[in-house]
């Protein structure tokens, strides 16, 4: 009897596990240590990032300077962690600023639709064809140099991109019978755009925040390089790798060598994110 | 006074704008099976898609509009529910006109409550990232000044009154069945506890026996609610289980109207003829060749 009775006993389903996603996995932990390293700088570094020593020039790893000194005797680890943090404000608000413009007007463009979204699109088309790193430049030219000019120009440079995207998505939902039914149903335009469409958006989102992250690090980087940016002695990766040019020469590679290196990790890490989180949408079935 | 229509359409034109003379491209699916071309270019680069429709829907009424592809059925329903605006004639709902000028969104929750509409897809027409009782619940918190409780207690009522099980309140529709998504879509429009209930090819996308449970549903939420029904649809086999009348359309008029079995059994027009002859009967078989 018992034998017969076990397989009718409901045992409960295993839950499907998913997989995990090494890329998602891997690269949100070099982004998570990133941040972690930009908060916590202070506990961090072993060194002041500014106290420079000059009989310790230029040198290479050792107990007192895991990573070597720069051309100043500055403890190049300290100045690497205490530089995550300019170097990822700069791009962090950047896309904060781009994806908030581009997201209102692009669902604003997608429903009312007529003279907004032709005017929306047509200045968008205009902005697009300028190069952002010109656009930074001019800014640096007019306002001085420092954080403040090239983040506001990028910003506007970045808007139309995430802008268009997102308009084209948006339209898409609003033009699904979902939408209808909400409209039908009375819902305001307000709740609909933004507890419907704009939920709907957030996925691509979120997707294109963190690839255009990447890009607005190193278009910030290159500002820094050419000196427009942010200003030595600052840390910041971007003006390392410019600082540190002078003293290749004289066959001490490790401050540019070791900035661009975090640049690259940085950008890396958010450009696999991006894509991984991109495709792995399309693999899911929109319903 | 009780015979007063809920629902009276009178003089109904819709006009599009068309680019070019592509107009005359439009002709899908279903007008292939009757052999002729959708010609309606009356005017250069103006596109009749509706044409001085008239009819009326009285209280528990079910009224059936029926017609080829591209005939301009689902045009009238989104012009009775405020998604697209005629080009003339008047929309009058328990009596009052539905005017375009100046909607507030007072007045559009006020018309919620009047017209609810069911569309053809179940997998576009329900947010794929909303569960159930959200949908549900949604619209209840926007039409009913109610408790939580009494929210919830409602959505289960309705959840029961389209016969799906009540611990599939917490799925997104991505976890149902097309025949599930299109009872939660059911279930969506009464919410609002509407006097007219349209469904536009509601029943189309799903299979023979799922079609006759939703109607079967339908059938039976008339009987509980009173609702009245503006039923689309190109199938007559479905009309006939569901309406009480008919409006035959065709190229945006109405060409034959009248009681259901009446326009069945006896159609005046050629059209309707044509229409009734492309439906399988019951001794129909479909031929296969080389068995
Ligand atoms: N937004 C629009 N712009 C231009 N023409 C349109 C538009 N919407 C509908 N039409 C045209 O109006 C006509 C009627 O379309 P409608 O969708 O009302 O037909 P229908 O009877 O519902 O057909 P179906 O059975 O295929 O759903 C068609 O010729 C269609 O091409
Ligand atoms: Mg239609």
């Amino acid at each position: 009897m018992a034998t017969l009775e076990a397989p009718l006993v409901a045992t409960p389903a295993p839950r499907p596990r998913r997989r995990p996603d090494w890329v998602v996995l891997s690269t949100g932990t070099v982004i998570a240590l990133l941040v972690l390293m930009a908060v916590f700088a202070p506990l961090l570094a072993p060194d002041n990032p500014d106290y420079a020593n000059i009989l310790a020039t230029n040198q290479g790893p050792s107990a007192a300077h895991l990573l070597g000194t720069d051309s100043f005797g500055r403890d190049l680890l300290s100045r690497l962690i205490y530089g995550v943090r300019l170097s990822l404000l700069g791009p962090a608000l950047i896309i904060l600023i781009a994806t908030l413009v581009g997201t209102v007007l692009a669902i604003l463009s997608a429903w009312y639709g007529g003279w907004f979204d032709r005017v929306v699109s047509r200045v968008a088309d205009i902005l697009f064809a300028f190069p952002g790193l010109i656009f930074a430049m001019l800014a640096v030219a007019m306002f001085g140099p420092g954080l403040v000019a090239p983040v506001v120009a990028l910003s506007i440079s970045y808007t139309p991109y995430l802008m268009r995207v997102i308009r084209a998505e948006a339209l898409r939902q609003r033009n699904l019978p979902y939408v209808a039914a909400c409209y039908v149903g009375g819902l305001s335009v307000r709740t609909i755009c933004t507890r419907h469409i704009l939920r709907n958006v957030m996925p691509l989102l979120v997707v294109q925040a963190a690839l255009s992250f990447g890009y607005a690090l190193v278009d910030l980087a290159a500002v820094s390089y050419l000196g427009l940016g942010v200003q030595p002695p600052t840390p910041e990766w971007g003006v390392m790798v410019s600082t540190g040019q002078s003293a290749i020469l004289a066959g001490h590679p490790q401050e540019s060598l070791l900035a661009g290196l975090m640049i690259v990790i940085t950008v890396v890490a958010f450009n696999l994110l991006g894509d991984r989180l991109a495709s792995r949408q399309k693999g899911t079935v929109r319903a | 006074m009780t015979d007063e229509p809920v629902l009276e359409v009178r003089e109904l034109r819709k006009e599009y704008r068309v680019r070019t003379s592509r107009a005359e491209a439009v002709p899908a699916a279903g007008s292939a099976l009757l052999g002729h071309a959708v010609t309606r270019r009356e005017r250069a680069g103006v596109l009749v898609a509706v044409d001085d429709v008239s009819f009326s829907v009285s209280p528990g009424q079910s009224l059936a509009v029926v017609g080829e592809s591209g005939s301009g059925k689902t045009t009238v329903a989104r012009m009775v529910v405020g998604l697209e605006r005629p080009t003339s004639g008047t929309i009058m709902v328990s009596g009052r006109e539905r005017s375009w000028r100046h909607v507030s969104s007072r007045e559009r929750r006020r018309r919620a409550r009047e017209v609810q509409i069911v569309f053809q897809d179940p997998y576009s027409s329900l947010d794929p990232r909303m569960s159930v009782r959200a949908s549900l619940d949604e619209s209840l918190r926007l039409h009913f000044d109610w408790t939580r409780e009494r929210r919830d207690e409602r959505v289960a009522e309705l959840l029961d009154q389209v016969g799906l099980d009540r611990r599939q309140a917490n799925s997104l529709p991505k976890a149902l069945s097309g025949g599930q998504r299109q009872r939660v879509a059911i279930a969506r429009a009464l919410a609002s506890e509407p006097r007219v209930l349209i469904c536009d090819e509601a029943v189309a996308s799903l299979d023979v026996s799922i079609q006759a449970q939703i109607l079967n549903l339908l059938s039976d939420i008339r009987d509980a609610t009173g609702v009245s029904y503006l039923f689309i649809s190109h199938d007559l086999a479905v009309v006939r289980q569901v309406s009480d009348a008919v409006l035959v359309m065709r190229r945006g008029r109405v060409i034959e109207a009248g009681p259901t079995a009446s326009v069945l059994s006896e159609p005046s027009d050629a059209y309707t003829k044509q229409l009734l002859a492309a439906i399988p009967r019951p001794g129909w078989k479909p031929t296969l060749s080389g068995s």
